[in-house]
C-alpha cells in the first residue's frame, strides 16, 4: 500500500517501541494500573481489551506523558517518557522537552478532541506549523495528500461542526499523521461512532497498518482485533490478565476472567 | 429493490387545507392598550415638564459637548484596554499552579471589585497623600504633578475593570473542553502555544459578550471620572449648565450622546462575536443587513409570483 504512513522511521537499533517495566499509576487513593509489563514491537498493531475502568485507557495515556507514571519505567524507543535518568536518580523532563518526546507519538481520541474554530486543512496543518515551524505551503500540500488519503479530499475547508463523526475521526487521524509520527495510540477511536460510521474508521486504521505503521490500538472492535492485531492485551483492574496472539486469545481464553468478558462482548 | 413503502400511490388530490377560527387573545389587546396608554400619559407629562427642549439640538453639536465626547471615548477605550491586558495577566495568574502569584490575584479581584470605583479614583487622584514624590529612580517628580485628571482616571477606571475582565477570561478559559487541551499536547505543542492557538481562540466566544457589556458599561461609568476633574461628557455637560442654567437640558443632552455611542458599540459587538462564533454552528445565521437585502429581493419576486407557472 502507498502514501498513509510515509515517514515511519523503521526502528533500527533493534529495541521495542514501546517497553513498560512494572507500570502503575494511582490517582489519589485510586490505585488504576497495578503493575504492567509489555512490549510492543516496531510495526506491531497492538490491541488493549477490557472492561471499563480496567485502566487501559490511562495506560495508553502514560506512553504520551499525558498521565504520569506513579512508579516502575515506561520507554517509547528507547527513550524514558517523561523523565531522565542520571545514575539512580530521575529527573523530570521540562516542558518543551516532553512537548518534544510527544511529536513522535500520534494519538487518537475518543471524542476526536478537533480544534472547533479551525477547517479541516487547518487542523491537519496546525501541528506542523506551529510546532516544527515549517512552511504553510509544505504543511498544506501533506495536509492535502493526507485529507485525500482518507477520503476526505473534498471536506478541507469544513468545520468539525458540519462533519459526520466517522468523518471527523478521519480528520483527527490524518492530523496525527501530520507530525509523521513513528507511533500512533488510539483510544477507542470508535467508540463515539453510530454503528454504520464505524466501518470507515477501521478502513483507515487497517490501511495504517498495512503500511507498517506501529499501533497500540484502545478498542471494543473485537473483529478489527482479530483481523489486523498482531498482539492482544486483556486487562482487567489495572493488571494484564491474558496476553497472545489476538485469535489465540479471543477463540481461545484461558482465564476464567477473560472468558466471562469474552462471552458478554462477543 | 424490495422496497415496499415507494411503491404506493401518491394521492393524487392534495389533502384539504384546514381553515379553522383562531383562539382570540383578548388579554393582549388588553394589554396593548394599556401599555400604550401608560407611554402616552408619560409623554405628555414630559412635554409639559417645565424643560426647555429647544436648546438640545443647538447643544447637541456646542464645541464643549463635541469634545466631552471625545474624552468620555477615549478614556474608555484606554481603560478598557488597560483592564484587558490587565485581566488577561490576573486570570492566568489566578488559574498558575504557583500559590504566591494565585493568591495576589485573588486578593487583587477581592479588593478592587468589593470597593466602589468612585473611591477608587479618588484615591488615585489623591495618591500625593500617600507618596508625595514620585521616584523611578530614572525619573522623579512631585507626585501632584504627575497624576493629572486623565492618569487619575485611567488607573481608577482601568484597575477597577482589570478585575472584572479577569473573571471572565478566567470563566472563558474554563469553558474550553480539556480534550482540546490534551489534543494540543498530544500533537506537541507547548502549554502557552496551546494557550494562545487553541484555548484562547475558543474561549473568546465565551468572552466577547460579556466583555461588550463591560464596555458599555465603561463609556457610562467614565462619568465618575467628572470626580477627579477629568473633562468627559458629563464634566463638559455641567460646565454649560453652570453658566446657562439649563441643567437637566445638558444632561439630556449629554444623555442622548450616551446613546448614540452604546448604539454604535452595541452593532460592532454583534459583528464581532459573529467572527468568534466561526465553527460552533453549522451555519451563521444571516446579520440584519443580509436579511434586509435577500427580503428586498424577495418582494421584488413577489409582484409577479404567477408567471413561472
Amino acid at each position: 500500500m502507498s502514501s498513509l504512513g510515509k515517514g515511519i522511521a523503521p526502528s533500527t537499533t533493534g529495541h521495542p517501541m514501546v517497553k513498560a517495566e512494572g507500570v502503575h499509576k494511582s490517582f489519589g487513593l485510586a490505585h488504576i494500573l497495578k503493575g504492567i509489563d509489555l512490549e510492543v514491537n516496531p510495526r506491531e498493531v497492538f490491541c488493549l481489551i477490557g472492561p471499563s475502568g480496567s485502566g487501559k485507557s490511562t495506560f495508553l495515556r502514560c506512553i504520551n506523558h499525558l498521565e504520569k507514571i506513579s512508579a516502575g519505567r515506561l520507554h517509547v524507543d528507547g527513550e524514558l517518557v517523561g523523565y531522565r535518568q542520571k545514575g539512580d536518580k530521575l529527573y523530570e523532563l521540562k516542558e518543551s522537552e516532553v512537548a518534544a518526546q510527544r511529536r513522535n507519538i500520534g494519538m487518537v481520541f475518543q471524542r476526536f478532541n478537533l480544534f472547533p474554530h479551525m477547517t479541516a486543512l487547518e487542523n491537519v496543518m496546525e501541528a506542523p506549523v506551529q510546532v516544527r515551524r515549517e512552511s504553510k505551503a509544505v504543511a498544506r500540500e501533506r495536509a492535502e495528500r493526507l485529507l485525500d488519503r482518507v477520503g476526505l479530499g473534498d471536506r478541507k475547508g469544513h468545520y468539525p461542526a458540519q462533519l459526520s463523526g466517522g468523518q471527523q475521526q478521519r480528520v483527527a487521524i490524518a492530523r496525527a499523521l501530520a507530525m509523521e509520527p513513528k507511533l500512533m495510540l488510539f483510544d477507542e477511536p470508535t467508540s463515539a461512532l453510530d454503528p454504520e460510521l464505524v466501518g470507515e474508521v477501521l478502513d483507515v486504521m487497517r490501511d495504517l497498518a498495512e503500511d507498517g505503521m506501529t499501533m497500540i490500538v484502545v478498542t471494543h472492535e473485537m473483529g478489527f482485533a482479530r483481523e489486523v492485531g498482531d498482539s492482544l492485551v486483556f486487562m482487567d483492574d489495572g493488571v494484564v490478565v491474558e496476553a497472545g496472539h489476538p485469535r489465540d486469545v479471543l477463540t481461545n481464553p484461558q482465564h476464567d476472567r477473560t472468558k466471562s468478558f469474552l462471552s458478554k462482548v462477543l | 429493490m424490495t422496497d415496499t413503502v415507494d411503491k404506493t400511490p401518491a394521492p393524487t388530490v392534495p389533502p384539504e387545507q384546514i381553515k379553522a377560527i383562531p383562539v382570540r387573545h383578548y388579554g393582549r389587546w388588553v394589554a396593548g392598550a394599556a401599555v400604550i396608554a401608560i407611554l402616552v400619559l408619560i409623554g405628555i407629562a414630559f412635554s409639559n415638564a417645565k424643560i426647555n427642549y429647544g436648546v438640545i439640538p443647538d447643544y447637541l453639536t456646542d464645541g464643549t459637548i463635541l469634545s466631552g465626547v471625545w474624552h468620555t471615548l477615549y478614556i474608555s477605550v484606554l481603560a478598557m484596554v488597560l483592564g484587558l491586558v490587565l485581566g488577561v495577566i490576573l486570570a492566568v495568574m489566578r488559574m498558575s499552579s504557583n500559590p504566591v502569584t494565585s493568591t495576589v490575584a485573588w486578593f487583587y479581584v477581592w479588593f478592587f471589585r468589593g470597593t466602589p470605583v468612585l473611591v477608587q479614583l479618588l484615591l488615585w487622584y489623591n495618591i500625593s497623600l500617600v507618596f508625595p514624590i514620585l521616584n523611578l529612580g530614572f525619573y522623579k517628580d512631585e507626585m501632584n504633578q504627575v497624576m493629572t485628571p486623565f492618569l487619575a482616571a485611567l488607573l481608577g477606571l482601568g484597575l477597577n475593570e482589570a478585575a472584572y475582565m479577569s473573571e471572565i477570561v478566567r470563566a472563558g478559559i474554563q469553558s474550553v473542553d480539556e480534550g482540546q487541551t490534551e489534543a494540543s499536547h498530544a500533537l506537541g505543542m507547548t502549554q502557552g502555544k496551546t494557550l494562545r492557538r487553541v484555548v484562547l481562540p475558543q474561549a473568546m466566544r465565551v468572552i466577547v459578550p460579556p466583555t461588550g457589556n463591560e464596555f458599555i458599561n465603561m463609556l457610562k461609568t467614565s462619568s465618575l471620572a467628572y470626580a477627579v476633574q477629568f473633562n468627559e461628557l458629563i464634566k463638559r455637560a455641567t460646565d454649560i449648565s453652570s453658566t446657562s442654567l439649563a441643567v437637566v437640558e445638558m444632561f439630556f443632552v449629554a444623555s442622548i450622546w450616551y446613546l448614540i455611542l452604546t448604539t454604535v458599540f452595541s452593532i460592532a459587538q454583534y459583528y464581532i462575536e459573529r467572527r468568534y462564533a466561526r465553527g460552533s454552528s453549522r451555519n451563521l445565521p444571516p446579520t440584519p443587513l443580509q436579511r434586509l437585502r435577500k427580503n428586498l429581493r424577495l418582494f421584488g419576486s413577489f409582484r409577479r409570483p404567477e408567471v413561472a407557472r
